[in-house]
């Protein structure tokens, strides 16, 4: 051991750093954060299923659970990174109010009229055009925030009005019911679930790509002759994460359709009935707007971290005017943060409009403290510099988790909306300890 | 010794700026040779740091004219300053505390791998080279810079400075944070850059240090350049009379900002 010190002690730092003999934890290279918030969601999640008698913790309720959190999720993403920059967005319930109502509108008074009922190209131009208007706003936004100084507080306080009212003038106050079916799916549903063969398709490619993100990660280092992780760390971290994405398909397909759709469903595509007459089981699977959601969530995990924009908005998060002697253009990041924020409440619109079938007034009305909640929760310091995208993806979990709860449990919304405020109270409290500790 | 002859590697010529009403650098006159160290000297708020950020970059000058090998040099941003070859160490350090070395030190110039994603390993290894070069007790590559000591800091905002092959650098208050045996190493390090021919602006408090380094220093004072000098041509007393009272001695060209013997007079009367 001493020989070991020593060794360590003589390198000189250009050489390859020495391995280290380290704790359980640091050999598996786990985030410690990332570690308690499963811990918190897990004890609210037990607690909630004891308090209702087993009925959270089922198949139904968690995919539910998982639909619910997609569209807060999907703007938690982009939250992170405007947290990050010591920003602030209050505008997105607002922006995913209108750009759900463009996308409505222009869906069922142009598109389908011009293509044609259910035509391929009507769900990919709405959503298209959706994404576009929601950049273009969060852009317009941005550009005031970065290039004529107005404070981010002020110009999406301002912004949360604006596109409130905007969403009511473009359909004189109507709720505008969607047109095209395919679109719909992006909402969930039965419709809009992938069934139990592609979610064990999808399952076996996230286990491939997890093992392979391990390899690359360990020949990278291997290149530069850097300390490599035991073995045995590198296959468990790899089995933890099959092991999540096995249980969490498992939970998905023991979901089934009610008897009625499913004699439907199979009436439609031709699937035999069993012959004694028992109930027909057709699972969910993944639905899609929970697919939508983990594939932006690892997009944007992606660009945080393997991306010169994500680097220049950590850069500028932990210290704006060294950002700016570094030769970083702030302005141009920080117009580009709210324009990919402002895409981002379009996709989340996306969701839930399809999830009602419709885009009404009140649309996203509070998404904007649910979405800066989330991101919080999720460990994204207001301070800027420090935030994770699967933190704030988790944090919207938990709070979906903590409200569906409550919806169980049958208490009243003031009595909801009580407890949630307390939480992420409490929230950032135990994050600002844990903070100081690890100083 | 460099011989001043030739063309400059950097002339600040004529340089204003004011803020709010406030000249901060009133028609300052400085050069750079190549392989000379320049002291810039002067109380806090004389304006070096201000002169300085006009050359890196930072600030925008109101008035004057900056030149690069005689070529007029347009400076708008840090990024120009880059393109000229001018790398700066800030008194602040200028670095994000949020991010580990290797991302401080290629922050706005990271190496991207054939896909265009960040090749963070690439750059921590090249980040280990330079920093066992200037550091070699360096060990945290992989914490945040906030989790440094003074010195650390200091040597990752050095190697910032080196790493990316500067003609001129600037460095303000190099050794402010470092211990007596770090001091020495930045001294080293100073003499063996100006060995390889680039030309260093050094600002510091430390008149002895200046005097060990530099070749010439210029003083300034409320904004104005009271003289330079070089330091063999001078004495220590000389560049603090400069420093404090404003007084040009003999061996010193003379700037706008020397005050006049009828002046000096009248300050003495009141001592």
């Amino acid at each position: 051991m001493s020989d070991q010190a020593t060794a360590r002690a003589t390198a000189p730092s250009g050489s390859p750093p020495q391995a280290k003999t380290t704790s359980f934890l640091s050999a598996m290279e786990v985030d410690v954060r990332f570690l308690g918030m499963l811990g918190a969601l897990a004890v609210i999640w037990i607690g909630f299923d004891l308090l209702s008698g087993g009925t959270f913790l089922t198949p139904r309720n968690l995919w539910n659970l998982s639909v619910q959190t997609a569209s807060v999720a999907v703007m938690a993403t982009g939250m992170v990174l405007v947290i990050v920059t010591r920003n602030i967005d209050l505008s997105v319930g607002s922006v995913l109010g209108v750009t759900g109502m463009i996308m409505a509108v222009v869906q069922s008074s142009y598109l389908t009229p011009m293509l044609g009922f259910d035509h391929p190209l009507v769900w990919i131009l709405t959503l298209v055009i959706g994404i576009m208007a929601g950049a273009i706003i969060g852009g317009a936004q941005g550009y005031v925030i970065a290039y004529l100084g107005v404070p981010a507080f002020i110009v999406t306080l301002g912004g949360l009005l604006v596109w409130r009212g905007a969403a009511w003038w473009v359909a004189s106050g109507k709720t505008i019911p969607l047109t095209d079916n395919n679109f719909k799916l992006i909402g969930g549903g039965a419709e809009g679930a992938i069934g139990a063969t592609w979610s064990w398709a999808i399952a076996a490619v996230a286990c491939v790509l997890i093992a392979l993100a391990a390899f690359h990660a360990r020949r990278q280092r291997q290149r530069f002759r850097f300390p490599l992780k035991p073995v045995w760390a590198e296959v468990s971290t790899v089995a933890v994460g099959i092991t999540a994405v096995v249980a969490a398909t498992m939970v998905v397909n023991s979901y089934t359709l009610p008897p009625v759709l499913a004699r439907r469903y199979a009436e439609a595509n031709a699937i035999p009935l069993p012959a004694d007459g028992s109930a027909l089981s057709i699972p969910f699977g993944y639905a899609v707007p929970v697919l939508l959601a983990i594939g932006i969530g690892i997009a944007m995990t992606f660009v945080a971290t393997r991306t010169r924009f994500g680097r220049y908005v950590f850069a500028i998060g932990g210290n704006p005017e060294a950002a700016e002697l570094a030769g970083i253009n702030t302005r141009r990041v920080t117009m580009m943060i709210f324009a990919l924020m402002g895409a981002l409440a379009a996709i989340g619109a996306a969701i839930s409009t399809a999830r009602l079938t419709s885009a009404t007034n009140a649309q996203g009305t509070l998404d904007e403290l649910y979405t800066i909640a989330a991101a919080v929760i999720g460990g994204t310091s207001l301070a800027g510099g420090a935030g994770t995208i699967a933190g704030a993806m988790l944090g919207a979990l938990v709070m979906q988790s903590l409200q569906s709860g409550m919806v169980l449990l049958g208490l009243d919304t003031p009595l909801q909306n009580i407890v949630v405020g307390i939480v992420l109270v409490i929230a950032v409290w135990l994050d600002t300890m844990y903070r100081k500790r690890i100083r | 010794m460099a011989q001043n002859t030739g063309t400059p590697l950097v002339e600040m010529r004529d340089i204003s700026i004011s803020f709010g009403g406030i000249k901060a650098v009133d028609h300052v006159t400085v050069d750079l040779y190549p392989g000379e160290v320049v002291g810039l000297l002067g109380h806090n708020g004389a304006g070096k740091s201000t002169l300085i950020k006009i050359l890196s970059g930072a600030y925008k000058a109101d008035a004057g004219s900056i030149f690069v090998n005689g070529q007029k040099a347009e400076i708008a941003t840090p990024r120009d300053a880059k393109s000229y070859g001018i790398e700066t160490i800030y008194q602040t350090l200028a670095l994000a505390d949020n991010v580990d070395a290797a991302a401080n030190l290629f922050l706005g110039r990271e190496l991207l791998s054939p896909w265009g994603t960040l090749d963070d390993v690439a750059m921590e290894a090249a980040t280990r080279q330079v920093m066992g070069r200037l550091n070699p007790n360096f060990r945290k590559f992989k914490e945040p810079v906030k989790a440094l000591s003074g010195g650390q800091r200091q040597s990752v905002a050095i190697a910032r400075a080196i790493h990316f092959n500067a003609k001129i650098l600037i460095m303000d208050e190099p050794t402010a944070a470092l211990g007596p045996q770090e001091t020495a190493q930045v001294g080293e390090l100073i003499k063996q850059l100006k060995a390889e021919g680039i030309g260093i602006f050094l600002i510091s408090h430390d008149l002895h240090d200046v005097f060990d380094l530099a070749d010439r220093v210029s003083v300034m004072k409320n904004g104005k350049l009271v003289g330079s000098a070089r330091t063999t041509d001078v004495s220590q007393d000389d560049v603090l009379g400069m420093i404090i009272l404003g007084k040009c001695p003999p061996g010193a060209t003379r700037g706008p900002g020397a005050i006049s013997e009828k002046e000096l007079a009248a300050v003495g009367a009141h001592l």
